[in-house]
């Protein structure tokens, strides 16, 4: 139900295109809204205000612009969407122009986050560049009095080649302007054959920007008269100002004022924090005039959080019987007979995104309107949460979309536009607001710390003949609500109630759990936590059975089959079960394949040394992992290789794709190595990357292999799926290699010393 | 009254002595290509050269550079691409970019003084570097490149 329509002659795109180019748009109607509409088929959705949606447009002398909808924070989004309309268009690459798109909520979703980009827009990219294509064809063939149909392209061009005759694109654009667009039904699409990006590899389109300093990013934004905001948050999420003395941060040089910050009104959503601003000439003088501060605060009552006693009461909530989200068979009825019981309990803590890039966004309050420039993976919720603080209309608010400097789902919340449009009104100039490595550090929306406990009978072979597990976690939605107190079916959805398993006594449960930090999304979500438990206890039982781990996982996997999970209302990264099944065959075959890689059972493995392995779907991608690791005497770890394999269906980038595993498996090195946020009576512990430290070059993996499944399905994630089976693949390596089970995350937490 | 050059050009510095040199850069001069990452030279985001050798001028007090010779991304190459750059992009090493002209600019000075670098050499050198999108293998294998050429 996307419409292409031909925007040539449209007043709005004066400026960005030349009189005489060909401009065709593309109105996507989400999902969501087609829903809506379904018993209006046929309808004309939204026709009396129109607006150029996605576009393409070519120019007279040839240039091609394509609008970049979606945010780029290292994914190659911006170059690989924007690649599927060049190849149906036969454009020439080298002559393409990308124009980064502002927030309007007419695009469709622009929301970079949940790794469904290329799912979402692949089929409207290649429907604008074919339906370009087509117009420039029947110009050409009018302009030759020639039938359409003996006309073709070739590379950024029209030939006849009956008669030999060509037309350069540039040439065409002006007559193709003047046709109407073709019906969906008389476009031809290329056979995949003749595709001549997608599939290929191609390097991003900010290749030279990036690798030469140029000023892209949120960071690096400069208008006119900007002033510099650095803010004084307060310590406890919910805390407000009880007083405060600026006069010393006054008398530092290049420091103009302070302006305080009003508290949010629950739920905290993507609101202000609150506190105060220091507004200064430049960063430095307003985080130095932030320093000097004297507040004192009113922390309210999630003071009362310190993780290290929350910790125990998610233990214990595990321990007993949950919220019952998933149910087949009877396992209490197993567990009476007795046998072969196993029991494990898992816990990890709570992360930050730790971004290179903080939260940092310029902003210009004018006459009622805003003017943005923001570092966001979602412009349009920057216009929503902006306009909802300011009083004024959503479309009042322009957000232009910068790089990216690393997000991982933290820039999907855009308090620090907020921040920004606020202060900007009140000190009637543009403000850039600068989040430092500390307020980055210790006033995210953190990852969700969760408690699991599992428990299974085992039968003949070892095979489980009964599998329970139970997990806690407080809730990404207490950002939107409260009074939440239990995983969301999103949540759930990500290796939990999905879990693949062929076992006929299955149950999942969730356990309550209430929210005293921000709790927000991060790279693969609960995946994290969920695949941890599911592929560590698969391995665990797997040595109680005195199996091979690869074997006995493909065992637990089961027979080629689809999982049907419509009965429990399983979300499915809101994929349909029928493009997007659950299907066993395709986790069976990235674990063979992984293991065959690997060198499973063939490579000769020295002292201290071992490889582990795990396999999870998620963002409707398929993904196993070995991890090879190495321990000495000191119990120090290095991964000298890792193997993954993916199969994420039709695959647009596979040079972004293989980027995507390979940065995956650091950041999850990071997570599994190190990764712990704590709270003490409600104040974040950790600052700054010498207390919440990441992977450097030495801890990464040495080298990781990927490998990507050719496949025809429908288009899946990449930019998530690469962390969940990391981190258990890692930690059944080391205990390969030891012995020693961990069953919490961080490694940092555990001594491995001989 | 500090006195400076910067990728050739002098510059006089008169504010407070003690602003660290990347936001004389970055704010003063609006030479960006030097990143903030974390103030306290842990992630090497802002890693510039003094004197041709690498120092995180996030870190770095205006003090502490008067009559130095500072070179950034902006300036490393005159003419075209540095070697180092253009192994960075024939190994297409870039995911969100942010921290590469500090690993770029670090790459650079060790191949300076150390022009054929082992694996453990480049793991030691590039460590204060860090890479949140996880671009390690390929850094390594980019200085490597540009080792083999003529750097």
């Amino acid at each position: 139900m996307n419409r292409i329509e031909n925007l040539s002659r449209r007043a709005f795109l004066k400026g960005m295109f030349s009189a005489g180019a060909l401009v065709l748009g593309a109105r996507f109607f989400p999902h969501k809204l087609m829903a809506a509409q379904l018993p209006l088929a046929g309808a004309d959705v939204n026709d009396a205000v129109f607006h150029p949606n996605l576009f393409v447009g070519i120019e007279p002398d040839g240039t091609v612009i394509i609008a970049a909808h979606r945010s780029e924070m290292g994914t190659c989004i911006r170059t690989s969407l924007p690649r599927v309309v060049a190849d149906e268009l036969d454009a020439d690459w080298s002559r393409v122009k990308l124009q980064q798109a502002i927030g309007d909520p007419r695009y469709g979703s622009q929301n970079t986050d949940g790794s469904h980009s290329v799912r979402e827009f692949f089929e409207v990219m290649r429907e604008m560049g074919a339906a370009a294509r087509l117009m420039l064809i029947r110009a050409a063939a009018e302009r030759w009095q020639v039938p359409a149909e003996q006309c073709e392209t070739t590379l950024h061009a029209v030939v006849h080649p009956a008669s030999g005759r060509k037309l350069g694109y540039g040439e065409l654009a002006s007559a193709a302007a003047k046709l109407p667009v073709p019906k969906k039904e008389e476009l031809q699409f290329k056979p995949s054959a003749k595709w001549r990006y997608i599939g290929k590899g191609a390097q991003s389109y900010d290749l030279l920007g990036l690798c030469t300093g140029k000023p892209l990013f949120g960071m690096d934004v400069k208008v006119d008269g900007m002033v510099y905001a650095a803010i004084a948050h307060p310590p406890v999420l919910g805390g407000k100002v009880k007083s405060y003395d600026d006069s010393e941060t006054l008398q530092v040089r290049g420091v103009r004022r302070t302006v305080q910050i009003e508290p949010f009104k629950p739920p905290h959503a993507f609101q202000a924090l609150g506190g105060i601003a220091v507004i200064a000439d430049n960063t430095w003088a307003a985080f130095q005039g932030r320093n000097k501060l004297k507040v004192e605060w009113d922390n309210g009552p999630n003071s009362s959080y310190t993780s290290s006693e929350y910790k125990k009461k998610l233990q214990e909530t595990v321990r007993r019987s949950c919220k019952v989200v998933r149910n087949e068979g009877d396992v209490d009825a197993v567990f009476a007979k007795g046998g072969k019981i196993v029991e494990a309990e898992y816990y990890t803590p709570h992360l930050a995104h730790a971004s290179m890039e903080p939260p940092v966004a310029v902003a210009e309050y004018k006459d009622g309107k805003v003017v943005a420039w923001v570092s966001t993976q979602n412009p349009q919720a920057v216009q929503e949460a902006v306009a909802g603080a300011l009083g004024i209309k959503k479309e009042d608010v322009i957000c232009h979309v910068t790089l990216l400097g690393g997000a991982f789902g933290r820039k999907s919340k855009p308090d620090y536009a907020v921040e920004a449009a606020l202060l900007s009104k009140k000190v009637g100039k543009p403000v850039k607001v600068v989040w430092s490595r500390e307020d980055d550090i210790k006033f995210d929306y953190y990852h969700s710390v969760a408690a699991m406990y599992l428990k299974a009978a085992l039968g003949e072979n070892g095979k489980p003949v009964a599998w329970l597990q139970r997990s806690a976690f407080p809730s990404l939605m207490s950002t939107f609500a409260t009074n939440v107190e239990y995983g969301a079916p999103l949540e759930l959805g990500m290796g939990w109630v999905d879990i693949p398993f062929d076992i006929p006594n299955l149950r999942c449960e969730n356990g309550r759990a209430t929210a005293h930090v921000r709790i927000g999304w991060l790279r693969s979500v609960a995946n994290i936590y969920h695949a941890f438990a599911v592929q560590s206890f698969a391995d665990e039982l797997a040595h109680v059975a005195g199996r091979d781990p690869v074997d006995y996982l493909l065992e637990l996997i089961g027979p080629p089959r689809i999982i049907d999970l419509k009965s429990i209302g399983y979300w499915n990264y809101n994929g349909s079960a029928e493009e997007y099944p659950i299907d066993t065959s395709r986790l069976r075959r990235v674990t063979e394949m992984a293991a065959e890689q690997a060198g499973w059972g063939k490579r000769k493995l020295g002292k201290g040394m071992g490889m582990g392995i795990a396999a999870h779907r998620s963002f409707l991608t398929y993904v196993a992992t070995v991890v090879q690791v190495e321990v000495d005497d000191k119990g120090r770890v290095r991964i000298p290789r890792v193997d993954t394999v993916v199969d994420a269906g039709l695959v647009v980038n596979p040079e972004a794709v293989r980027a995507q595993f390979q940065g995956a498996a650091v950041f999850a090195t990071s997570l599994a190595r190190t990764g712990e946020i704590t709270a003490t009576n409600g104040v974040i512990d950790q600052s700054n990357f010498h207390d919440y430290p990441v992977a450097r070059m030495g801890d990464a993996p040495y080298e990781t292999h990927v490998t990507i499944v050719e496949s025809n399905a429908p288009p899946a994630g990449a930019g998530e799926p690469g962390v969940p089976p990391f981190v258990p693949a890692f930690f059944n390596a080391i205990y390969a290699a030891t012995g020693k089970r961990l069953r919490e995350l961080p490694l940092s937490k555990h001594n491995l010393a001989a | 009254m500090i006195r400076l050059k910067v990728n050739d050009v002098e510059r006089t510095f008169d504010g407070d002595p003690q602003m660290p040199l990347l936001w004389y850069l970055r704010d003063e001069l609006g030479l960006t290509g030097a990143k903030y990452g974390c103030g306290m030279a842990l992630c090497g985001a802002c890693t510039v050269h003094r004197n041709g050798k690498a120092i995180r001028s996030c870190s770095t007090p205006m003090a502490d550079v008067d009559g130095a010779e500072i070179v950034t991304i902006e300036g490393l190459s005159k003419n075209g691409l540095h070697p180092v750059q253009k192994a960075w992009m024939e190994v297409n090493v870039p995911q969100c970019g942010y921290c590469q002209p500090g690993q770029i600019m670090q790459a650079v000075a060790l191949l300076r003084e150390n022009p054929h670098p082992t694996d453990e050499e480049i793991e030691r050198a590039m460590a204060g570097n860090i890479c949140r999108c996880g671009t390690y293998q390929r850094i390594r294998a980019a200085i490597k490149k540009a080792a083999g050429g003529s750097v």
